[in-house]
């Protein structure tokens, strides 16, 4: 198993390996995830990023089994870690039957879909629908200790309890989006998974809401796999960010690494895609073409189409995920043919490393371990 | 600036000082008023109500100029955005095309000149026509080419221009055959094809993929410089707002809140809306964790605060603000914002700082 | 830079080959495709087509010759019997197919198209006229068919099925067009409409060109419907001695037969074939429409698979399947990723 960044002093909580899930079956089929390794440590919030076509809805979706067919899992393992100190308890979510995993989600394994705020039931109050979720979940608690646990629930998510009574459509939409948070973490969770939560509020509600779950993650301790395309939001959200294109990982790195020294082509491409808030305005082109048909993939490395320093044998075979070179190897992987130790390596994929910052307090929103 | 293949090299000052365009489109006090179906009991009677979409906009809108319009969903970009292509009627107020008035009977004369792209590139293309129709109808009906060959011709020079090549292969195909890019391109070259010189862009980016944004934002700039088209961009992101636009226009719950050149506006924000925009966009290159000065959430606009719109929301609030209706006052040359904090008679002492610092 | 897809990097969507959606000529090759429903009731509705078309050259009598047997049941001389003035009932039910399509499929393609014009309209024009259309089609919509077709054959001079086809159209529209109208109102809406009405395109070119061609799926439905209510009505009003009677048709067998008490002298074979008929044309047409729904919404079917397979993929309580097919050159590659 690879060193996965920086924080390798925490154990892993979920370790998705080798993990391939394809739509359809025969020649017609699809391949959206091929073949990709993420760890999830304790308490890490781990970006996974990437535009359509990616894969990385469908890797949260299948790593958790709620993929519907025609999608299937095709190879891999998802190994989940419910205690560090009991490793009898270590369960593969792909080997596991439904009871197990009924037991395992919501309980260990919590999901905020996109457009959450959209699976609220509309006839049902907020109060019911989270009695609800405990309900099934805490079988033995009387209606009184649930009601309770929903209005602390309410207020972890900055919400009044007052609010109980209330139906989701009285509701904002950044409202109803805390409400599905607080409905995740109503079982406290080891491990929630974010699917694009955020994408359907302005910019301010976003900031906020985002806020909130960095407080909560300091305080319960869950780790958190945040799946957006906004680059920009991980940078500043995430530990780690994982970078995914046509269905397979391109990087790994700690975030304030990749902003820094990006060491794939991909990376960096997105990276210039961000128009900054700051300093002269210099002209940006963002990446040539367009994210690849999965139907019809380019061989070999699928960027190369793209790249402005694809190579022969770019075209040939799909480079490996390794450890760049250089003196900080540890805590970052990249497929690329170009980080093959050459010296001619061009500049936007060369830059220096960042200078690693003092352990101490760290200001909230960028985690308690950064290297 | 040294052109390369007619694009500016990478890297390259991007907008630097251009002679200001002469002022084609003009909206002054446009409103817009929805009334609020009431499904009451029969024979209550209640005032009626009334969704105040927009109020008292005005802007101009200059040849070989791009004007943002940065705002939040609600705040009533769109409405603006709509009402300037005369696809709905404002309630009050007037738009003025080269100087004259906008009437019913000058509408077609208005429609060759004020073109839109819409935001959804899935949804502004009709499924059941290939390119070819959807660019050769605004041919047609502004008649700026006769004649079968001649339609082809212009189809395949539109197609070129929002660089779909090789045109031949874009001519004929459907538009579910095309990403998400290919479309907007070809929404850009259909409003081209009436050949305007006002070119209303709503959110054309925020739906596209992250990394093919700039490509399309590049090329609408392209056009501004080599057709000298005025532009208005509607946009959430006041990030590719900075980037594009020759000026920055806030909008909030319907009302211009400030309003003045991109970079002024964004690197010193004078309207607390502002502010709280710019420390709620993402920023990695961000020195300090982001601090987010206001809180709640946008206002109904069915019974909007009364004086200042953001007054409950704003840290700064103060008594004038609740009562009266802010003016626009001048922070900087070309840079007005609408805050009785900003005003002569109510300024405060302190001054609070602009958002956004640079790194150190 | 040349890429090998074409195209370099710098012009739009270098790297871009979009293959090219399944052409209308295809779409005939892969019939095998198509949902049971749909060939089903096609293949039901072409044999009565095809008989209606050489019905009349394939009669082995003259269906009004009366003959010496009399109701007699089916043999070789007569496959389906004969009546009680000894006509025989198969040359009936052939000639017969003719007159009852055509005034079926007559009355409804009328009424659809007088169901398009005012439906469409009506979604389109947001104001009076579109106001005033609805109200048209509401009208019409509330009015009894049958009782209304009753009194308008009464009092119109013959009742020729001209005649008859004529007045079931007009009143047979009015539900074609409420459907058409509620959908015109979302679509008026769509950004796509928007943009043609920004182009200056006039309110009629937009009704023809821009909302009717992504509404067809509703028209053709909406056909088929018609048609199975224009033979049902047609034979109903036959059957009850209110249309033309001396043309052979389905209903007018069944009006003879109902008149002398086919039914009581057990004489089934005189109006069962003419009820099954009317029924099974029914059926093909209904079965089209419920297949043509699922050919056009991929949705309905199971994502495009054929049914074993995707039966073969359903697995426990809706949990993502596990199939690792890991094969020895996957191990291979990746222990050589490392």
């Amino acid at each position: 198993m690879t060193a996965q960044p920086g924080l390798s002093a925490r154990s892993p909580v979920l370790e998705i390996e080798g993990l391939c899930i394809e739509y359809g079956t025969g020649d017609g089929a699809v391949r959206a995830v091929i073949d990709v390794d993420l760890v999830l440590h304790r308490g890490e919030v781990v970006g996974l990023a990437g535009e359509s076509g990616s894969g990385k809805s469908t890797l949260a979706y299948g790593a958790t089994r709620l993929l519907r067919p025609p999608g299937t899992i095709t190879g891999g393992s998802v190994v989940f870690h419910p205690d560090p100190k009991r490793p009898e308890l270590t369960v593969d979510l792909l080997d596991a039957g439904i009871t197990e995993l009924r037991r395992l989600r919501w309980r260990e394994l919590a999901i905020v879909l996109q457009s959450a705020m959209n699976a609220l039931n509309p006839v049902l109050s907020v109060e019911t629908q989270l009695t609800d979720t405990l309900a099934a979940h805490l079988p033995g608690s009387t209606h009184a200790s649930r009601r309770e646990r929903a209005a602390d629930l309410l207020r972890l998510v900055g919400i009044s309890p007052d609010r109980l009574r209330s139906y989701p459509h009285e509701l904002s939409g950044g409202m109803k989006q805390r409400v599905m948070i607080a409905m995740a973490l109503a079982l406290e969770p080891q491990v929630v998974i974010m699917d694009e939560p955020t994408t359907a509020l302005d910019v301010v509600t976003q900031r906020e809401i985002l806020q909130e779950v960095i407080e909560l993650r300091d305080r319960l301790g869950f780790s958190v796999l945040f799946i957006t395309h906004d680059l920009s939001l991980l940078l500043e959200l995430a530990d780690t960010i994982a970078v995914m294109y046509a269905g397979r990982l391109m990087e790994i790195a700690p975030a304030r690494r990749l902003f820094a020294a990006p060491r794939h082509p991909y990376t960096a491409g997105l990276l210039a895609s961000f128009p900054s808030l700051h300093g002269e305005r210099r002209v940006m082109t963002g990446i040539p073409g367009s994210p690849p048909d999965l139907r019809n993939p380019p061989p070999g490395c699928p960027f190369h189409p793209r790249c402005g320093f694809a190579e022969p044998q770019c075209r040939q075979a799909m480079p490996p995920l390794a450890p760049p070179p250089g003196p900080v190897g540890w805590g970052r992987l990249v497929a690329c043919w170009l980080q093959d130790g050459r010296a001619d390596r061009p500049d936007e994929i060369a830059r220096p490393e960042p200078p690693a910052r003092p352990a101490g307090p760290v200001p909230t929103g960028q985690g308690p371990v950064q290297p | 600036m040294s052109a390369v293949d007619g694009h500016p090299p990478d890297g390259a000052a991007l907008n630097g000082d251009r002679p200001t365009g002469a002022t084609v489109l003009v909206a002054r006090d446009l409103t817009k008023h929805y009334k609020v179906r009431e499904r009451g009991l029969r024979g209550s009677v209640g005032p009626k109500r009334v969704v105040h979409a927009a109020e008292d906009i005005s802007l101009e809108l200059r040849a070989g100029r791009v004007s943002a319009v940065v705002g939040e969903s609600g705040s009533g970009k769109t409405t603006l955005a709509q009402m300037l292509a005369w696809l709905i009627r404002p309630t009050a107020g007037e738009i003025l095309l080269d100087g004259q008035r906008v009437t019913r009977r000058s509408l077609r004369a208005y429609r060759h000149r004020v073109q839109i792209v819409f935001q959804d590139p899935f949804a502004s293309l009709n499924p059941v026509h290939d390119v070819h129709y959807h660019l050769a109808r605004p041919l047609r009906i502004h008649r700026r080419a006769r004649g079968r060959a001649a339609v082809d011709e212009a189809v395949e020079a539109l197609l070129a221009r929002v660089r779909l090549e090789p045109t031949r292969q874009f001519v004929h195909k459907m538009p579910h055959e095309l990403s998400g890019g290919q479309r907007q391109r070809v929404a850009i070259a259909r409003a081209l094809a009436a050949g305007p010189s006002v070119l209303l862009a709503d959110e054309p980016v925020s739906m596209l993929d992250v990394s093919i944004r700039l490509g399309v934002l590049n090329l609408l700039g392209d056009l501004r410089d080599t057709e000298s088209l005025a532009i208005l961009y509607v946009t959430h992101d006041i990030a590719s707002a900075r980037y594009f636009a020759d000026t920055v226009t806030v909008m909030y719950a319907g009302r211009l809140v400030e309003s003045g050149p991109a970079v002024e506006v964004t690197d010193h924000p004078s309207h607390p809306y502002t502010q709280l925009l710019l420390s709620a966009a993402p920023d990695p290159e961000r020195a300090a964790p982001a601090v987010i000065k206001g809180s709640g959430a946008a206002p109904s606009l069915v019974n909007p605060p009364a004086g200042c719109r953001f007054h409950p929301r704003c840290p700064f609030a103060m008594p004038v603000c609740r009562t009266q209706r802010p003016p626009d006052v001048p922070v900087g040359p070309g840079h007005v914002a609408a805050c009785w904090l900003r005003h002569p008679d109510h300024a405060r002492a302190t001054v609070h700082p602009p958002a956004g610092d640079p790194p150190a | 830079m040349a890429t090998p897809y074409g195209g370099t990097p710098g012009t739009a969507d270098a790297g871009e080959l979009t293959p090219a959606a399944t052409r209308s000529v295809h779409l005939w090759r892969h019939w095998r495709r198509y949902p049971v429903k749909v060939i089903t009731g096609c293949g039901l509705l072409a044999f009565f087509v095809l008989l209606a078309i050489i019905g009349p050259f394939v009669a082995p009598y003259d269906p009004s010759a009366i003959g010496p047997d009399v109701l007699a049941a089916p043999s070789a001389a007569h496959l389906l019997g004969t009546t009680n003035t000894g006509q025989d009932v198969l040359s009936q039910l052939l000639v017969g197919a003719r007159v009852t399509l055509l005034v079926g499929f007559g009355a409804a393609a009328v009424a659809t198209a007088v169901s398009v014009i005012v439906g469409i309209s009506a979604g389109y024009y947001a104001g009076v006229g579109g106001e005033l259309l609805s109200m048209l089609t509401n009208i019409f919509l509330i009015i009894p068919l049958l009782p209304l077709l009753v009194v308008l054959t009464a009092f119109l001079p013959g009742a020729g099925s001209l005649i008859v086809a004529v007045v079931i159209s007009a009143t047979a529209w009015a539900w074609g067009a409420r459907v058409l109208r509620a959908q015109t109102l979302a679509l008026r809406k769509a950004d796509f409409v928007q943009a043609a009405r920004a182009a200056g395109e006039r309110g009629w070119r937009i009704i023809l060109f821009e909302i009717l061609p992504n509404e067809l799926a509703i028209v053709f439905s909406s056909f088929l419907f018609t048609v199975i209510t224009a033979i049902l009505t047609d034979a109903g009003l036959i059957f009850l001695g209110l249309g033309d009677t001396s043309q052979w048709s389905w209903g007018a067998i069944l009006f003879w037969a109902q008149n002398n008490e086919a039914l009581g002298t057990g004489a089934w074979w005189w109006f069962v074939p003419p009820g099954l008929c009317i029924a099974l044309t029914g059926t093909a047409l209904a079965l089209i429409n419920f297949g043509v729904d699922e050919l056009i919404n991929p949705s309905l079917r199971t994502a495009g698979l054929g049914r074993k397979a995707s039966r073969a993929m359903t697995t426990e309580q809706g949990l993502t399947p596990v199939r690792r097919a890991e094969s020895a050159e996957l191990t291979a590659a990746r222990g050589t990723g490392r």
